[in-house]
């Protein structure tokens, strides 16, 4: 039996044909396992979802209860399919974030999904999963790319807030796993004062909290009754969209922030009208990344989506079977 | 290093000019000399350190990094500078040197050992150091930060009128000690160089309403030339030509230096002239544009100088002399001047009815109105109310349809306030020009919400919008362009009104807009 016996790409993600089910597939099937809960990874209308409790919460607050047939909770016991094991432990991506470990007749595959090694107070540490073949994502797979310590990037809104005292600032940060980080990251240090969160960051925020993550006073930046005065010299935190919105001009003299790893490329910063650019990453950067591939030695490393060429030539250098997946339907743009 | 590489870092992200200058003002009210002198003269291109090229940091890189890593990074990154400072492997670090030993060492390093001091200090920085680094020693550091709006940062932490500064800007050299210490009280410099730079004597704008009220006997006119306002210097042999901000564009006329036989300080227009006709702007734009000038440019597009007035002569200073008497000098002066350099004609005017027919029929399409300077007034510097008024030729207005809009930064954020708008070429609509002034806070809302209701594709913060709406645009020029497809570049447009009334189809065609366009000389 080969690795890709066990499992190998398809149009619709990832496929183990022995068990019959789709890791993170990007169109409905019978039977997904998720790995987490961002759009692109996880979508509704499947048969059969197994994934972590935290992340079929967030799937049925994204989609409604009803965002799949039937659910089954992967736990800390390995789950069996057809005579394969699946193993859950987290990736250090978001909430609920999970790699998963396929193993059958000896054959082991880890499939990482996102994952992020940095400590990261809104969810579990990412543990090593070691197996003969490593699924990796390859998002920031550019030498070009060493993730800053967050405290520093929070450091220059902090600095910013300073600076000036009347211009309410506005951080950009998707709504799943950036926006209560970079909350929780600004709580760190040392802002107790209210944030401002946009309306559709409310349900993910309240559920972080529900699952004892301490965000401190969240006030809707949405509400009709929010004034200039009031944000001025304040904290609002909002998904990137918004801020092409009217709603922007209900803030006096907004500083427009945005927290990515994207930020960390100047062009991108600018080309987006960025003033406050934060380089805040819930991927690995790549000193991380290879470090990661180095310290698991799979016998091969297969790579999903992002930037393969630079990875793939890395693995040359260091006599590495490297394969790309070229899988379709993951937006590497969505950090 | 720390805040030269903070501070190019917040300028890069900082899109307001006001902005910018508060910036630089902080840097220069905080850092100690040299350092903020190098750091103006860094940003503002002024530092000549001429051997650090691309192809040598490439190679640097290369000794590092794998050549194909590195390549697929660039072409990620776009930047070499970045790249470069992003990529560097982490070295053992240690103190960055301050800025002026950084630079003094760049400039006094030969060119052989020039690499391994750059590899060493790179291995000193962390990553926002390292970029900074790169861009001081490759220059072009790209935040959009002229010696203009440098001066003006200077002008304001020292409480000094900008054109003081621009007067002795030019008898300086980084790291500007004496500048700084006069900011701060100490001695005005006195300039040492020859030929220097003097503030410019400026006009404000007047109408026929406002002229009726001055006689026209105090007055002298003449014809306002479209081509750029400059200072002709020469000092005991050296010869400069400035813009009327003091930039020194000597490198890019020759011609013109050439011609400047005379020992006098003269206040004109630079034009390109074929014989006895005077060239439209676009011509002249061809020689701004270039630091060093071809042979064949210099035989296609000769430049020369209209002269309006004389500030110095043979040493004396003429400025307190009223315009009578300059203007008297000048015509004498004027007898020993060759071909290229003539003298501004004084239109014989009887009245200001008068002056508004000649003004309506100028007999030369590079006119763009008239200016008015009172006989008694001396040469003042900067823009002083009740001396010279210039009464620009109204502008040129075309019916133009909406059809870009970008988003706008700082009190505009959520707005779309930069429009793009086009014109009729046959059935289809061809952008003529972009506009980010001349409508009320009241018609911003209107044009925003109109924008978000008729977007049919989004570009990165740009939107294309349906053809629907037409704006009055109004612009003090039109230029033959081959950058743009419409093949017409506007100057200074801005919208005048907005026409809910007027139906797209009636907006006007790029016929109309060719037949403004200046005769081909």
């Amino acid at each position: 039996m080969r690795f890709s016996d066990l499992l190998h790409p398809t149009e619709r993600g990832l496929y183990c044909p022995v068990a019959d089910v789709y890791i993170d597939p990007v169109a409905p099937v019978p039977r997904a396992l998720v790995t987490h809960g961002h759009a692109d990874h996880a979508r509704a209308g499947h048969g059969a979802v197994l994934a972590t409790g935290q992340t079929l919460d967030i799937m049925a607050l994204r989609y409604g209860a009803d965002f799949t047939g039937a659910r089954q909770v992967a736990g800390p016991d390995p789950v069996q399919i057809n005579g394969v094991q699946f193993e859950f432990a987290p990736a250090g991506h978001v909430l609920g974030s999970a790699q998963i470990r396929l193993s059958h007749r000896g054959m082991t595959i880890t499939v990482s999904g996102d994952y992020c090694r940095l400590p990261n107070p809104t969810c579990a540490e990412w543990q090593p999963l070691p197996a003969h073949v490593f699924v990796t994502e390859a998002t920031f797979a550019l030498p070009v790319f060493t993730h800053p310590d967050p405290m520093g990037e929070i450091g220059k809104l902090m600095t910013s807030l300073r600076a000036f005292p009347d211009r309410a600032h506005m951080v950009g940060a998707y709504a799943l796993g950036k926006a209560q980080r970079v909350i929780a990251l600004i709580r760190a240090a040392g802002w107790d004062a209210p944030i401002y969160i946009h309306g559709s960051l409310q349900a993910l925020c309240a559920y972080h909290q529900e699952q004892g993550i301490d965000l401190g006073e969240l006030r809707p930046a949405t509400a009709e009754t929010v004034t200039k005065a009031e944000t001025a010299g304040q904290i609002v935190i909002a998904p990137p969209s918004a801020f092409n919105s009217p709603w922007m001009r209900r803030f006096a003299d907004p500083v427009v922030g945005f927290a990515s790893g994207w930020m960390q490329i100047r062009n991108r910063a600018k080309a987006r009208g960025v003033e406050l650019p934060m380089v805040i990453s819930d991927h690995v950067d790549w000193p991380d990344l290879t470090r990661t591939i180095q310290e698991l030695a799979p016998e091969e490393t297969w790579i999903t989506h992002g930037r393969e060429d630079a990875l793939m030539r890395w693995c040359e250098m260091t006599q590495r079977v490297g394969r790309p997946l070229r899988l379709v339907g993951y937006e590497d743009e969505a950090e | 290093m720390k805040a030269f590489a903070d501070l190019l870092e917040r300028l890069a992200f900082t899109p307001a000019r006001n902005g910018k200058i508060a910036l630089l003002r902080d840097f220069i009210a905080t850092r100690p000399d040299p350092e903020r002198g190098y750091a103006l003269a860094a940003l503002t291109g002024e530092l000549e350190l001429r051997h650090v090229t691309p192809s040598l940091l490439r190679s640097l890189a290369a000794d590092r990094v794998d050549e194909t890593l590195f390549a697929l990074s660039y072409d990620f990154v776009g930047d070499l500078a970045e790249t470069m400072a992003l990529i560097w492997p982490e070295g053992p670090g240690g103190n960055t040197p301050d800025l002026p030993d950084l630079v003094e060492e760049l400039m006094s390093t030969g060119r052989a050992a020039l690499p391994g001091v750059i590899a060493a200090r790179l291995d000193q920085m962390p990553a926002s150091e390292r970029y900074a680094y790169l861009k001081l020693a490759t220059g072009g550091m790209r935040v959009g930060v002229s010696a203009r709006l440098a001066r003006i940062a200077v002008a304001q932490y020292g409480d000094i009128p900008v054109e003081e500064i621009e007067e002795l800007w030019h008898g300086l050299t980084p790291p500007y000690a004496e500048l700084f210490a006069w900011t701060e009280g100490g001695e005005k410099p006195v300039s040492a160089a020859l030929a220097p730079f003097r503030p410019v004597m400026l006009a404000t704008p007047i109408d026929l309403d406002e002229l009726r009220d001055l006689r026209p006997g105090d007055f002298s006119v003449e014809w306002k030339w479209d081509g750029i306002r400059v200072q002709a210097v020469v000092d005991q042999g050296v010869r400069r030509l400035y813009t009327r901000t003091g930039e020194d564009i000597s490198a890019a006329f020759p011609d013109v230096i050439d011609a400047m036989q005379f020992d006098a300080t003269l206040d004109g227009e630079l034009l390109v002239r074929r014989g006895d006709q005077v060239a439209p702007f676009s011509d002249l734009q061809k020689r701004l544009t270039r630091k060093t000038t071809p042979k064949a440019l210099l035989a296609s597009h000769p430049a020369g100088l209209r002269i309006y007035d004389i500030l110095i002569e043979n040493g004396q200073d003429l400025r307190e002399m009223d315009f009578k008497n300059r203007r008297n000098r000048l015509e004498d002066a004027a007898q020993h001047w060759p071909d290229r350099i003539d003298l501004s004609p004084i239109l014989q005017v009887k009245d200001w009815d008068h002056l508004a027919d000649l003004r309506a029929d100028p007999p030369d399409a590079v006119i763009e109105g008239v200016m008015i300077k009172r006989r008694d007034s001396p040469y003042l510097a900067g823009r002083i109310r009740g001396h010279w008024y210039k009464w620009k030729r109204d502008p040129m207005l075309v019916d133009a349809v909406l059809m870009t809009a970008q988003r706008g930064h700082g009190k505009r954020s959520g707005f779309y306030s930069d429009f793009g708008f086009g014109v009729w070429d046959g059935d289809r609509l061809v952008p003529v020009g972009k506009a980010y002034f001349g409508f009320t806070d009241e018609e911003l809302v209107e044009l925003d919400r109109f924008v978000r209701q008729n977007t049919t594709d989004r570009f990165g913060p740009v939107r294309a919008v349906a053809p629907k709406l037409v704006l009055e645009v109004a612009f003090e020029g039109l230029n033959r362009s081959n950058r743009h497809k419409s093949g017409v570049a506007m100057r200074f447009p801005r919208i005048s009104r907005i026409r809910r009334d007027k139906p797209v189809e009636e907006a006007d065609r790029i016929e109309t807009l060719r037949a403004l366009l200046p005769p081909e000389v």
